[in-house]
């Protein structure tokens, strides 16, 4: 691990941190907000899995989905603030290799999803108690989903000219990708074309696999979900450094 | 010697424009080179290039013997760049941004150096300030010390001088003459003919993306510009001996060429014997200015001349 980018990930941490008002308590409360409204509107209608009730089903989704739109946020927004306002310069003057800036940026996603999903676990513990079945699972879950949506801001940030077209990014990809992914119900419950669908949406295997991790039951084997997610990954990871090296919008 | 800095035949083409059509220039290392052309010459597109910012579609760019694209890392370590435009980080302080601007180089405990930067770019009161409550000439002051905090010894400033006060304009120069007494080769763009004239041994011209000039100070001043007299007087005509080379300015002055002193005192003399009584008289230097405008104004021709 290089100095330059160590740094970069201390100041990309720092970048959130210094707001986390904004990046940290807020999208802990909306979850919250979810919670409370969802489970008071369906928690007598759905069990989702046997002995599992619905709100206590809902928790581990509300956190997912916080982390993954978290760790969107945090690589997207940084990044293209730093193109309008000019000052990327500062990270594509100095010595730093492509691998590096992924790394850095990636890791601070990572930082900000983790940050994000113990903030709604924090607060929603004396609300729902939650059995934690398996630890690791969740805690790879958390990991994965939180660095593949991290690679994805990189390459909306990288992409976008402009705030509005990474809103368009996050409106259009990353919330209908995560509401639709299992957050408010089981895939099991829905038609089998929209079952199958799903199954197409790699946001859906991180929120399945994390919440094996707490009740030991989901859609699909967590080994499964985590080799998708992780391959998933990996294929966005290898798109993000191939951006970087060549400099695509960033060194004309 | 590995020359500082090394372009070879750059060539950079955006859409129908040629940026940079073929440039090649060397300069050496503790060496003082002026950069100059009107907006548009390509003088930015050639430091971004150097910098690594722009990919030039042919040519070489070396800084200190490294290549920029093969051995990046290397180059850019050798190499400052303070940018044209005022650009900052809004969430850190003056110091937190040099502190994090030094990790991006790889170098930690850098503080004493930061705080002599601090220190000598007039910076110190305000180390703990947030960047957006800095000035336009304060944040212009963090951008040099950025593009310094890991001593290079290439510093590229592109026209640092833009809308800043006297007061910054010598500060700033009282340093970028210091470090380049301690061997820093220093590249400056300027629109500030002046400051180019009286700060750098050599100069390139740049026009539409090539370079129409290149050369030392001294040479193309004595080239394309001349000390002259001028004079006004009444009483008499100009004599004779004097008229080689006099012009007529519209206020009835007269531009007589001079080379030395003892050329102004015969001037003096002739117009004394031929009964002239001087009303206004003053001794003008050469100046870039004039070499400039009438580099561009050859530059313009040849562009025009079919090839």
């Amino acid at each position: 691990m290089s100095a330059g980018f160590r740094t970069l990930l201390w100041k990309e941490v720092l970048r959130f941190w210094k707001v986390s008002v904004q990046t940290v308590a807020a999208p802990v409360l909306s979850a919250l907000l979810f919670l409370v409204i969802f489970s008071h509107a369906l928690a007598s209608h759905v069990e989702a899995y046997p002995g599992v009730g619905y709100t206590q089903f809902l928790v581990p989704g509300l956190a997912m989905m916080s982390m993954l739109q978290n760790a969107f946020a945090n690589s997207s927004s940084s990044i293209i603030q730093s193109k309008l306002t000019g000052n990327i310069v500062f990270i594509l003057l100095p010595p730093l290799t492509p691998g590096d800036i992924f790394g850095a940026y990636l890791l601070a996603s990572v930082v900000r999803g983790l940050a994000v999903g113990a903030g709604v676990f924090a607060v929603t513990f004396l609300l729902v108690p939650l059995p934690v079945a398996n630890p690791l699972w969740v805690f790879a879950f958390a990991l994965v989903g939180s660095a593949l949506l991290g690679a994805l801001g990189i390459v909306a940030g990288i992409w976008a000219e402009k705030f509005d077209q990474i809103a368009a990014f996050q409106n259009f990809v990353v919330m209908p990708l995560t509401f639709l992914a299992g957050v408010f119900y089981s895939v099991k419950t829905l038609p089998p074309f929209w079952q199958a669908a799903s199954h197409l949406n790699p946001f859906f295997y991180a929120i399945d696999g994390f919440r094996y991790g707490f009740f030991g039951q989901s859609d699909v084997p967590p080994a499964t979900s985590l080799a998708i997610a992780t391959g998933t990954l990996c294929a966005l990871s290898w798109l993000t450094l191939r951006l970087l090296r060549s400099g695509y919008k960033l060194r004309s | 010697m590995t020359p500082a800095v090394e372009v070879r035949d750059v060539r950079k083409r955006y859409g129908s424009l040629d940026a940079l059509d073929g440039v090649s220039l060397r300069v050496e290392p503790g060496e003082f080179f002026a950069l100059l052309g009107p907006n548009g010459a390509g003088k930015t597109t050639l430091i971004s290039a150097l910098g690594g910012l722009v990919r030039p579609d042919s040519g070489v760019l070396r800084v200190m013997g490294h290549d920029v694209a093969a051995d990046y890392r290397a180059a850019r370590n050798a190499l400052g760049i303070v940018p044209q435009e005022i650009v900052f980080d809004p969430f850190f302080s003056v110091r937190e941004t040099l502190e994090l601007q030094s990790g991006y180089f790889g170098l930690r405990g850098n503080g004493p150096w930061i705080d002599e930067l601090l220190e000598r770019l007039a910076l110190g009161p305000k180390s703990g300030a947030n960047m957006r409550s800095l000035s336009g000439g304060m944040k212009r002051r963090v951008m040099v010390a950025q593009a310094l905090v890991h001593r290079p010894p290439v510093i590229v400033l592109d026209e640092p001088t833009a809308g800043v006060d006297v007061e910054l304009r010598q500060t700033l120069w009282a340093f970028v003459r210091e470090l380049n007494a301690a061997g820093h080769a220093i590249v400056l763009t300027t629109h500030y003919l002046e400051e180019a004239q009286q700060l750098c041994s050599r100069i390139a011209m740049m026009k539409a993306g090539r370079i129409v000039a290149l050369d030392q100070t001294a040479r193309l001043l004595a080239a394309f510009s001349e000390r002259v007299l001028r004079v006004k007087f009444a009483g008499c005509e100009l004599p004779a001996s004097l008229t080689a080379g006099a012009t007529r300015a519209a206020d009835g002055a007269w531009r007589l060429p001079v080379e030395g002193a003892a050329q102004v005192e015969m001037a003096l003399a002739r117009l004394r014997e031929a009964g002239a009584r001087i009303e206004h008289l003053e001794v003008a230097e050469p100046e870039l200015e004039e070499v400039f405008v009438k580099i561009m104004a050859n530059a313009g021709e040849a562009t025009r001349a079919p090839a």
